[in-house]
């Protein structure tokens, strides 16, 4: 599994990308995190508001930065799909 | 729950904020042989600190949280699809950067967003050219710092002049049609409320800022006078109208008030440190008005005072390339005027600065190409040109 955090570099994105790592850590599963700073790459996603968090390619949120629990029910849905 | 880093981050910024307030200058100043720019610097950080921090900055981050945390985004991005009334979408895209915006570092991905998967050129040019510069924040600073006029005049000047720049846009490519995605871009999930308790919600934290800030007036009869003389009453009234609709009549979601703080301190954690520098930086190049910094004043004068059209040519290429934080433009252009800087000038660099820089050029270049770019570029240029000789002229 692969999860993406889409930002172009502030202070949120980065928050996002902790959260995200923490997430992981605290399921315990196996999992990348790639940060996508380029602006064209983000918009490919759909996404219009940063921060964003894809899993796997899919956008499960963007606008605002999630806490690391609302990340953990994400990873822990898409897995067990 | 406050996270320890956070109880952290704010006693630093606390405890900074109090060295800065009660900072003994001139006692400093009489011991310690440093050249005269350095106090200045000292003399503007405290002033900023005694001044403006607790009347005017904290309103404005608690504004600012709020409208990223009870604003719907969603329903205002669905003006900017591809499918929206075009009207609609450069009206909506010119005031827009006030509530999507109050993050910079959205501007651009948003910008490529309706550019490539939503209204087009058109409205994205306009949303790039006023999102920084109708930030909450920075109008809020502007009018407390170098008055409401000037204030006034950056939120109008880049709502109006973006529709102008988005068309001209339009007009010039209407050529190159770019095939609209399959897909629409997505938009981040809302709760909806009626729009009038959110209306009177933010109205009544305005209401507080400005009553609490409201000046005191040259004359000692009249209305403004006799508005300054209640405004404590005014300010308490608005305080309590805020009271009863946040804790009565809004349904808040559950953590939602914990959301609105953290926003809030995010972004002052941000930006105060940043405001600092350029607060220090601007004390040390130019002084407080009416002293020196190391920049002599007839530089200044020389260069942008007046009203002449190479004053406000000057001031807007400048601002174009230079890159400002967000907040910082304002001391700075503070210790500008201060030095000699003419109104208009100061007007067409505070419409130019935010919204262009060199590093925010190329980014801007890789999404909408080479000649798009200049041709953006000349335009905010010569609309900021254009309204700093026409303020200037008032």
């Amino acid at each position: 599994m692969k999860v993406q955090v889409l930002g172009t570099g502030c202070p949120k994105c980065r928050e996002m990308e902790e959260n995200a790592r923490k997430a992981i850590a605290h399921l315990g599963i196996e999992c990348d995190v790639e940060k996508i700073s380029n602006v064209k790459e983000i918009v490919s996603y759909g996404v219009l508001m940063t921060p964003g968090l894809a899993i796997d390619g899919t956008v499960v949120a963007s606008g605002k930065v999630l806490p690391v629990d609302e990340i953990v029910s994400l990873l822990a849905g898409a897995e067990g799909a | 729950m406050i996270a320890r880093k956070e109880l952290r981050d704010f006693l630093v910024i606390g405890a900074g904020f109090l060295v800065v307030f009660f900072l003994p200058v001139e006692r400093l100043q009489s011991m310690a042989p440093l050249p005269g720019p350095v106090w200045e610097a000292l003399h503007l950080a405290r002033w900023y600190a005694r001044e403006h921090v607790l009347l005017c900055l904290v309103p404005a981050f608690l504004i600012a949280g709020a409208i990223s945390v009870f604003v719907s985004q969603a329903s205002v991005l669905k003006y900017l699809g591809a499918r929206a009334n075009k009207i609609l979408a450069y009206s909506v895209a010119s005031v827009s950067g006030t509530i999507l915006a109050v993050c910079s570092c959205t501007v651009l991905p948003l910008f490529a967003g309706i550019y490539k998967m939503g209204a087009g050129l058109g409205p994205a040019s306009a949303f790039l050219y006023s999102g920084p510069a109708i930030n909450v924040l920075a109008i809020i600073l502007t009018a407390r710092i170098l008055g409401p006029g000037l204030g006034i005049a950056r939120a109008l000047g880049a709502i109006l002049f973006s529709i102008v720049i988005g068309l001209v846009m339009h007009l010039i490519f209407r050529k190159d049609q770019l095939a609209q995605a399959a897909n629409a871009a997505t938009v981040p999930e809302e709760g909806g409320r009626p729009l009038a308790q959110t209306a009177l919600f933010f109205g009544s934290m305005v209401g507080v800022l400005v009553f609490a800030n409201w000046g005191k007036p040259a004359e000692s009869t009249g209305v403004w006078h006799a508005i300054y003389a209640a405004k404590w009453w005014v300010t308490g009234a608005f305080g309590v109208l805020f009271a009863v609709v946040y804790f009565s009549v809004l349904n808040l979601r559950k953590g939602e008030t914990g959301e609105w703080v953290r926003a809030s301190w995010g972004l002052a954690k941000q930006m105060l440190p940043l405001l600092l520098l350029g607060v220090l930086a601007a004390g040390v190049l130019l002084g407080r008005p009416g002293e020196e910094g190391l920049i002599p004043t007839r530089w200044i004068s020389g260069a942008v005072g007046g009203n002449s059209l190479g004053a406000n040519l000057f001031a807007s290429v400048a601002g174009a390339f230079m890159y400002f934080a967000t907040l910082t433009e304002v001391p700075i252009l503070q210790g500008l005027i201060g030095s000699g800087m003419g109104k208009g000038p100061a007007l067409a660099l505070l419409l130019a600065g935010p919204a262009l820089s060199l590093p925010n050029m190329l980014v801007i270049r890789s999404v909408m190409g080479t000649k798009k770019t200049l041709v953006f570029i000349g335009l905010v240029v010569i609309m900021a040109t254009l309204s700093g000789m026409i303020y200037g002229a008032f």
